[in-house]
């Protein structure tokens, strides 16, 4: 009875794996099990035919596991010796066969999907594309057809092939959107690796780096948004258009002599932090401080830019940027002023 | 002072066990700590950096430094029993083998007190491992620790190899041989190929970080997919090292509770050099995402789904030894028991990750973290406590509580999987590994929490253990010699503990299971293969220890030869080498006095034998 109780219990966790495969858990921006996307879609159909062919041989030998153990128990006064049996060469080959065929049927889709991942567009001319520069902490995403940079938002046109070619600046990082596809490295130049996808519905995805980096790793995150066709080509022209500098001219000068001496907005400074042109209509600041005003952990722009600002280390620790109080020598008047600045800088 | 000098394989067994013990709960306290920090988003109980400096040392520990000499430990306390030996063929190398690797170990623990510990993962990627990104000593302690410990265990393998090729006794056939006897000589040869690969690659990131060279630096023209290569040439058949003696204990615990011989012996054995062969072809698939194209990922991935074949026929093997048997489920067997299921569960999610499209998805997520787990905790943990359980009567001549034994069962086991199992949705979900904390409405919370959870059920298991073995250190040593009684093995013919020359007389082996043989041909014992006579053994003797030290010694003083110290005096010694030349002057004069001085070692003879 007891033992009947056990090994339906061993069965439980199986029940779990079905339910919540099925029921498809987790965030739909976030989630393997939501794909978005033709790319992450292939993934995880390979990962539904391999959990179920799994599941097949798990129900098999926990059967067999719970039939023995219950079955062939030794009772009390039991003292016999059984049969030593000593193999059997048709059960043997049998269990050799069996997996041998289940792997080969998840081989071949498996050998295929890899080569159709492989096709990176980087010839496609209808492709955009898109350098990923992965830095200690954060994105920098370049269009060099068009000329612009920005960092942390990766803003791309629904429906459209995305060409990626991608690098690091100093260690490894792993760029991946979950639910648009599966990740991919960023080596030193030398190994640039190259690959692409799509996001056929318009919204945004959270992006996330995968390869340890560095203490902030686990906050080196980013978001994909895609948008359609006639926004995206407003957001490159907005994105090429003339900086717009703090008005009070004093403030434009601390900003340009502090700040620009690493960022850039529009085209002015310099590409050694994150572009910061139009920061005020990004979904996040720093990657990871969220702007989204009306969700319990979000805050405003102007708050997330003067949290940043007054304590860059506690946001993200180990990143680069000098403190703008004790390295850049701001007064927290000047700071906040700047958030305020940077809060309004709006693309469109 | 007789601990340090001895040469016994079953003392050294019993150091290694210790040893393994301690590094093992350093692992468990640095994991619990990770776990601790994770219970909730946005924790802030241990900074990032520390942070990353538990998870390289959890894993760098538990994989070099917890459980590779608690099989150690089973190994040198088993193997010369099993095969009718009286001691391994180099005792003096195995006691050498045993302290180079804890000297090892305590270096890579002493980098917690002297400025900060390895930060880069257990799998130490450059550039990350570079001094440019960790500019502590943590990545130093890491090479030159575990190059010291990895000398210890390759001493330790070509041991084993070395006694199993010529000390087997009269009869024991290689198809005679037990399989924990078999595995054992497959892990060996394992080690044998596989060490070297991560003493290239340890040295060549020594010259890295130390003398400043570029091997895998990009700017320097280094390359930093080179070292994965190095590292998972290495990396991946030590996973085989580690998992195959698990598989050797169950198929020796299973016939014996089953009192059945083992089903399908030979399949069995060709199964686990099949794994061992494949397990060297499929390094790549660890590095998937890096890049490396999609014909390297496809021949991989096919390649490493080719490995559930041999693993297959080991389950089911087990699973039909059951069938038709008188099952017994005393404490290892209830641990074996529960392998079966739970290691299975690993192994399929292996291959799942076998196919690469997939793995674009299930890499450096928390679902390789479930994976690796199931497979290492799941199955070695689980193959370890089963195999301790069944020994501890035979090394310690004590019997371990079966009441306690099964509390220790059901506590760990359920704790494993609260931990464990959900953390492979914490994956699909959108979690990667190694992340010090995470936002909050990822819907990663509750999942967190019940994993948090779980490892302090483990914990409980363990403490369950330790009670175990302090309460049974305190009874009197009755353990019989064949105290499970239906022992198969030439271990269970002698008593428990064995006496220092383990065999009076050689026994001569007439089948598999020799002892099982003898018994069901109605004899008490074993037939001797020769006349009782005078036993020859080696003496014990300090030097394999002084030889570490001097190794120790060294280690720290190459590795501190760039700094400054705040006495001028101190700095001269480190900076021109002087430190570095001492403990190399140490172990060398130590092998020097061993060759000049013939040891002839002592007898222990026929009267004193018939003493007793
Ligand atoms: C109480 C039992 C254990 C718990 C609760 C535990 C928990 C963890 C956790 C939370 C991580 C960090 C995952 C990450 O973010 O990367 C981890 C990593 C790891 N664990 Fe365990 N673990 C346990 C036992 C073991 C054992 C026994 C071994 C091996 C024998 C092991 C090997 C590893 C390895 C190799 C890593 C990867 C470290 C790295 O990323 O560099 N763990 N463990
Ligand atoms: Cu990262």
């Amino acid at each position: 009875m007891m033992r009947t109780w056990q090994s339906a219990r061993r069965l439980l966790p199986l029940i779990a794996v079905f339910g919540m495969v099925l029921a498809g858990c987790g965030r739909e921006d976030l989630s393997v099990l939501r794909p978005q996307g033709p790319a992450a879609e292939s993934s995880l159909g390979l990962m539904k035919l391999a959990i179920s062919i799994m599941i097949v041989v798990l129900l098999i030998v926990f059967s067999i596991a719970a039939y023995v153990m219950i079955r062939f128990r030794r009772k009390p006064g039991q003292n016999g010796i059984p049969e030593q049996t000593h193999g059997s060469f048709k059960l043997e080959v049998l269990w050799t066969v069996i997996p041998l065929i289940l792997v080969i049927v998840l081989a071949v889709p498996t050998v295929r999907t890899v080569f159709a991942l492989g096709d990176n567009h980087s010839g496609d001319k209808n492709a955009i594309k898109v350098k990923v520069t992965g830095h200690q902490y954060w994105w920098e995403f370049e269009y060099p057809d068009y000329g612009i940079k920005t960092a942390q938002d990766l803003i791309i046109p629904a429906g459209k092939d995305i060409a990626f070619e991608l690098t690091t600046n100093d260690v490894l990082h792993s760029f991946w959107v979950p639910s648009l596809s599966g990740k991919i490295d960023t080596n030193p130049t030398g190994a640039t690796n190259r690959f692409s996808f799509s996001a056929p519905k318009e919204g945004v995805f959270r992006g996330k780096c995968a390869e340890l980096c560095g203490p902030s790793h686990g906050f080196m995150e980013f978001k994909v948004k895609a948008v359609s066709n006639d926004e995206f080509n407003q957001w490159i022209e907005a994105q090429k258009a003339p900086a717009v500098l703090p008005e009070d001219p004093a403030l434009a000068k601390t900003f340009k002599e502090q700040c620009l001496k690493c960022h850039a907005v529009g085209d002015q400074g310099l590409s050694v932090g994150p572009n910061l042109t139009g920061i005020g209509s990004r979904e996040s600041v720093a990657g990871i401080l969220l702007n989204d005003d009306t969700r319990q952990d979000g805050a405003p722009v102007e708050e997330n830019l003067k949290t940043w600002l007054h304590d860059t280390q506690g946001v993200k620790p180990g990143n680069l940027m000098p403190d703008p109080k004790q390295d850049m020598g701001l007064s927290d008047d000047e700071i906040d002023r700047i958030a305020e600045y940077l809060a309004g800088y709006k693309l469109n | 002072m007789d601990w340090i000098m001895t040469v016994d394989h079953k003392k050294i067994a019993i150091l290694y066990l210790w040893a393994g013990g301690l590094f093992f709960g350093i692992g468990g306290i640095e994991a619990l700590l990770i776990r601790w920090q994770l219970i909730k988003p946005m924790n802030d109980f241990v900074d990032a950096q520390t942070f990353n400096e538990l998870i390289t040392m959890h894993g760098t520990t538990m994989i070099f430094l917890g459980v590779m000499p608690i099989i150690f430990a089973l190994m040198n306390a088993v193997i010369p029993l099993q095969i009718g030996a009286r001691d391994v063929a180099f005792p003096f190398l195995n006691a050498l083998g045993f302290w180079t690797f804890l000297f090892g170990g305590l270096l890579l623990n002493l980098s917690w007190m002297m400025g900060g510990a390895p930060d880069a993962g257990w799998t130490s990627y450059t550039p990350l491992s570079g001094t440019a990104y960790s500019g502590t000593h943590g990545v130093d302690f890491y090479t030159i620790g575990l190059q010291i410990a990895g000398l210890g265990t390759l001493i330790g393998g070509i041991n084993f190899l070395a006694t199993i090729i010529t000390m087997r006794a009269p009869g024991m056939s290689f198809m005679r041989m037990p399989m924990f006897a078999w595995t054992t000589f497959i892990t060996s040869a394992i080690i044998l190929f596989a060490f070297p690969a991560i003493t290239v690659g340890l040295v060549l990131l020594t010259f890295d970080r130390i003398l400043g060279a570029n091997f895998f630096v990009p700017g320097g023209g280094g390359s930093p997919v080179l070292w994965q290569h190095i590292f998972w040439i290495f990396g991946h058949p030590e996973v085989y090292i580690l998992i195959l003696p698990a598989f050797g204990i169950i198929s020796e615990v299973i016939p014996t509770f089953a009192r059945k011989r083992l089903f399908g012996y030979s399949s069995m054995v060709f199964a686990t050099i099949l794994i061992a062969f494949l397990g060297f072809m499929v390094w790549a698939h660890h590095m998937f995402t890096t890049g490396l194209g999609p014909v390297a990922n496809a021949l991989f991935a096919v390649s490493t789904m080719l490995i559930a074949v041999p693993t297959g026929i080991k389950i089911f093997n087990w699973l039909f030894t059951l069938w038709g048997g008188s099952v017994r489920f005393a404490t290892p067997n209830l641990f074996a028991s529960g392998f079966i299921p739970t290691f299975t569960m690993g192994g399929v999610t292996g291959v799942m990750l076998a196919s690469a499209p997939a793995d674009f998805q299930f890499h450096d997520t928390y679902f390789v973290v479930a994976h690796f787990h199931y497979v290492i905790v799941g199955g070695l943990v689980m193959g370890l406590f089963a195999g301790l359980h069944y020994w501890w009567p035979k090394m310690f001549g004590r019997m371990l509580s079966e009441t306690l034994g099964k509390w220790t069962f059901w506590t760990f086991i359920t704790g494993f999987h609260l931990t464990f199992f959900v953390q492979h949705f914490l994956g699909l979900m959108g979690m990667q590994r190694r992340v010090f904390t995470y936002l909050p409405n990822q819907h990663f919370d509750l999942l967190n929490l019940v994993s948090t959870i779980g490892a302090g059920l483990m914990g409980a298991g363990m403490l369950l253990f330790l009670a175990n073995v302090w309460i049974t250190s305190r009874k009197p040593m009755d353990a019989g010699g064949d105290p499970w009684e239906d022992g198969r093995t030439l271990e269970w013919s002698i008593p428990s503990p064995p006496p220092e020359y383990n065999f009076k007389q050689t026994p001569l082996v007439r089948g598999l299971d020799a002892f099982w043989k003898e018994k069901m041909a109605g004899n008490k014992g074993m037939t001797p293969a020769e006349p009782i006579g005078s036993i020859h053994m080696p003496s014990a003797t300090p030097l394999p220890f002084i030889m570490s030290v001097g190794i120790f010694i060294a280690g720290l003083g190459f590795m501190f030869s760039r700094d400054q110290f705040v006495s001028g005096f101190v700095s001269f010694l480190f900076n021109n080498y002087i430190v570095t030349a001492l403990g190399l002057l140490i172990t060398f004069g130590a092998m020097l006095v061993r060759s000049l001085y013939d040891d002839h070692g002592w007898h222990i003879e026929p009267e004193e034998l018939e003493g007793r």
